[in-house]
């Protein structure tokens, strides 16, 4: 080898003439993916349902009226309102034990489901990003928080659901919560995996031998990685949340009873469910057009961000 | 060998497959004309891209469909045409007339299926023969090809068997039913030297015993000197040239294929003179050991990585470390780099025992041990572009954003690329560009040392020479210490002032890269040269020095 210490290496070979197949960004794609589309239209539409329920029709979801208990849909009833004038209700989608419109209930409960959905995917993957990267980065931390994530999810899910509402005061902080903490297992081992995957990656340890520090090393060269799984595990996360307040709501330990959700309107037509299905039919529609439209979202984001994970799921 | 009297076993005339969408070229190759006569080895050998395996798989009928399309040329197997066979039709070709071997033995094979029962089904497809029959007849294929024990290989797993245990089974799988035509693509590539050459040597015997055409894919000349009978030249997707061995080797006709040739790295090490300077680097009785107890795991399989490694190098040094895969040369590096943290021992940098330093003491240090990493495609952030990448490291150890674009302006003139590309990602260089960008990055830190750990093993032949040429070049001009791991004794023959030879975590012997090339002394360096592949071939003193390469 015959260079002279003044390198000037084989002249210059002509950079980046590679030709590159314009690289459409992987966002781009998943907005033309059909169970995006269709998914985040129904997820838009439910929200806009609960957002504009004021105007809507609605009447006070919580107010009973004792004169209109259990009527059919189409229903209608007399009463007097707050300054004895009488006035005329219509129970569009009839109305529950207490005389409360279910029409309006379900359009308010729409805001709590998807709230609660939302709130806790927020929640749970951000809290599994932390601990996951953490986790997977430091050895000797890696076998405590594990163990500890084994025993979280040994409990079941509802179980320890029940537990944490009985301990605080049931309202909605008291249900996101005990939702939130048996996904946060399943977050951490996701990111751990991928972080102890991405970490014997060559860039990063070229990272490691230019003295990156720890944190600037887990941000720049690692954070990336886990986007997009976390994203499409939130929609998931977000689905069964939906479904697993509903549930709290209905075995009546979650929000407390008067407040419109779709576990609550289920569960007072539970007892007349024979004479009166509408009381459990409505809820239960939207409950499972927003859970389906969730996890159509939430595969086609799978399927467009993170194609090995399809595969392997 | 070559009787001109027979029927070519496989002919393929004037071949051309398109590629769907068009990539960077139309069409996959181009015009490809080729012949194998019965008992004969054609090696179709050129660097990565050059169409090499796309012809083969079009032999097969094993294309991707719809990306890859034949379009227009025929392909005769025994002079029956094949391009116009259903799938159908082609089951029946495959395994019992034309076979295939592939590069990846770990796999090619299914890891959930006893290695017998994978060969017999080739039978129970292909042929009425009772199970009685079908095991007597694998017994007899595995024992041709020598395998140790086909009574007790015959009901293992894949993943009891070694590599090279393992492309023995392919091979058996193969020619269990004695087909007229081998196709082995790259067959060897995935295995040791030592592996390598008793493959070579089988599938030699294999085709005199069966007089079977052997269509043979590799980019190594070294092999090709070794079992070619003739020689197809490919390159983007056209042949180049073809012909005999002596003809290809001792005086080709094309500057392209001379320009390949004389890229191959000679296995007889230029004299360099003996490195005089200060010792940059000192192991002392390194010790890396594998599956000691901790708090959650007990003690499994105690492995020793490496044992009492013990070396110098100097200022301006070239040390080489070869071994096999397993050997413990990658760990060594990884523990002198500390991205491992070793058992014992000592590693003295600039006389600082560096190696049980906390993390946080040795952050000073980190800077003097860079290191360029095997896989060019992974060893750059892929969502950073090659800016930030240079100048991560200088920047965390207190430079200015100024200062270290300056510095990274100036060394991408130094390794042979454009300052321009700085705000360019990764996926828009060639795997040679990029290892030269990796080398920009580690000679950013301004390191006493800089550690190639298989640097060129992923590269093309003229690309190789290229970023040897650079590394050689970088070391004499910052006068650094390099330690430079390969598995490939030319490379090693070529750049190295001394080498190391590892075997199983130990150092069996050190020494001038003269010496221990001309007078081996341990019995596992003799084995290991001698199982080096096509031992006369380039052996000219400066073969492969790079000057003669034109950038590509």
């Amino acid at each position: 080898m015959s260079a002279e210490p003044n390198v000037t290496v084989a002249a210059a070979p002509p950079v980046a003439a590679l030709p590159t197949r314009r690289q459409q960004s992987s966002m781009a794609r998943a907005f033309r993916n059909p169970g995006v589309i269709l998914g985040g239209v129904v997820i838009l539409i439910m929200i806009a349902l609960g957002a504009a329920a004021p105007f809507l029709g609605t009447i006070n979801p919580i107010e009973p009226h004792t004169s209109g208990r259990n009527r059919p849909p189409g229903g209608e009833v007399t009463v007097r309102d707050d300054d004895g004038k009488p006035m005329k209700i219509v129970y569009r989608l009839g109305s529950d034990n207490l005389g409360r419109d279910v029409y309006s209930r379900v359009l308010y409960g729409a805001r709590i489901s998807i709230f609660v959905g939302i709130t806790v995917a927020v929640v749970s993957v951000f809290a599994g990003l932390i601990i996951g990267l953490f986790s997977g980065y430091i050895r000797w931390l890696d076998p405590i928080v594990m163990r500890l994530m084994d025993g979280l999810m040994a409990i079941p899910a509802i179980l320890l659901a029940i537990a944490l509402v009985s301990l605080f005061r049931a309202g909605i902080g008291a249900v996101i919560l005990a939702i939130t903490i048996p996904e946060i297992p399943r977050v951490v081992r996701l990111v751990r995996s991928v972080v102890l995957s991405v970490r014997e990656e060559p860039y990063v340890e070229a990272a490691i031998t230019t003295g990156t520090p720890m944190l600037k090393l887990l941000w720049r060269h690692i954070l990336p990685n886990t986007v997009a799984p976390m994203i499409v595990q939130g929609t998931f996360i977000c689905a069964s949340a939906i479904l697993v307040e509903a549930i709290l709501s209905f075995l009546g330990i979650g929000i407390p009873p008067e407040t419109p959700t779709w576990g609550n309107v289920m569960a007072a037509g539970k007892d007349v469910f024979y004479l009166f299905p509408h009381n459990i039919f409505y809820p239960a529609i939207m409950l499972a057009v927003t859970v389906l439209a969730v996890n159509m979202l939430g595969d086609g984001l799978r399927d467009t961000l993170d194609p090995k994970l399809a595969k392997r799921v | 060998m070559t009787a001109l009297d027979k029927k070519p076993v496989l002919e393929v005339t004037n071949l051309t497959v398109a590629i769907a969408g068009g990539g960077d070229r139309a069409n996959a190759i181009e015009g490809v004309t080729l012949s194998v006569m019965p008992g004969e080895i054609v090696c179709v050998v050129g660097e990565s891209g050059s169409g090499k395996s796309v012809t083969s798989q079009a032999v097969m009928a094993l294309l991707p469909k719809g990306q890859l399309s034949i379009v227009s040329g025929s392909i005769k197997l025994e002079g029956d045409e094949l391009t116009t066979k259903s799938q159908a039709q082609m089951r029946a070709v495959r395994g019992m007339r034309a076979a295939m071997v592939f590069q990846e033995p770990m796999t090619a094979l299914n890891p959930v299926e006893r290695c017998g029962d994978q060969i017999e089904e080739v039978l129970e497809i292909h042929t009425d023969l009772d199970a009685k029959g079908r095991r007597a007849r694998v017994l007899d294929v595995m024992r041709s090809v020598h395998l140790p024990d086909p009574e007790q290989m015959i009901d293992a797993y894949p993943h009891q068997l070694s590599g090279g245990q393992r492309q023995r089974v392919m091979i058996a799988m193969a020619l269990v039913l004695d087909p007229a035509l081998l196709i082995a693509d790259e067959p060897t590539t995935a295995l040791d030297v030592t592996t390598q050459a008793q493959i070579l040597k089988l599938v030699r015997e294999m085709q005199v015993r069966r007089n079977t055409g052997v269509l043979f894919i590799t980019h190594d000349f070294g092999v090709v000197s070794e079992i070619a009978d003739r020689v197809v030249v490919m390159q983007k997707g056209r042949i180049v040239e073809q012909g005999t061995k002596a003809e290809i080797l001792g005086a080709p006709r094309e500057a392209y294929t001379r320009m390949l040739i004389g890229a191959v790295p000679s296995l007889v090490p230029p004299d360099r003179a003996p490195v005089a300077g200060a010792v940059t680097l000192e192991t002392v009785k390194l010790n890396k050991t594998y599956g000691a107890r901790t708090l959650f795991k007990p003690a499994g399989r105690v492995v020793k990585a490496a044992s009492d490694v013990s070396f110098q190098i100097r200022r301006g040094e070239t040390l080489g470390i070869v071994g096999e895969s397993g050997s413990g040369k990658s760990t060594v590096a990884r523990c002198i780099a500390r991205l491992v943290d070793p058992t014992s021992g000592r590693i003295d940098l600039d006389g600082v025992d560096i190696a049980r330093m906390s993390e946080r003491k040795l952050r000073p240090f980190r800077k003097n041990v860079q290191i360029v990493f095997q896989d060019p495609y992974r060893s750059l952030n892929p969502r950073r572009n090659v800016g930030q990448s240079i100048i991560e490291g200088p920047m965390n150890f207190g430079l200015s954003l100024d200062e270290a674009m300056t510095r990274a302006r100036d060394l991408m003139g130094l390794v042979g690329l454009s300052p321009d590309a700085l705000d360019r990602f990764p996926h828009q260089f060639s795997g040679g560009q990029r290892q030269r960008i990796a080398i920009a990055r580690a000679l950013a830190m301004e390191p006493v040392l800089l550690i190639g750990d298989e640097p060129v093993s992923a590269l093309d032949v003229s690309v190789q020479a290229q970023v040897l040429q650079l590394l050689d070049a970088v070391r004499k001009k910052f006068d650094l210490a390099v330690l430079f791991i390969t598995h490939d004794l030319r490379v090693a023959a070529q750049i190295c002032d001394r080498i190391a030879v590892m075997q199983r975590g130990v150092v069996v012997e050190t020494g001038r890269t003269v010496d221990v090339f001309a007078n081996p002394q341990h019995e596992y360096t003799r084995a290991l040269f001698s199982a080096a592949p096509g031992q006369g071939f380039g052996n000219r003193i400066g073969a492969g020095e790079v000057q003669k390469v034109p950038a590509l």
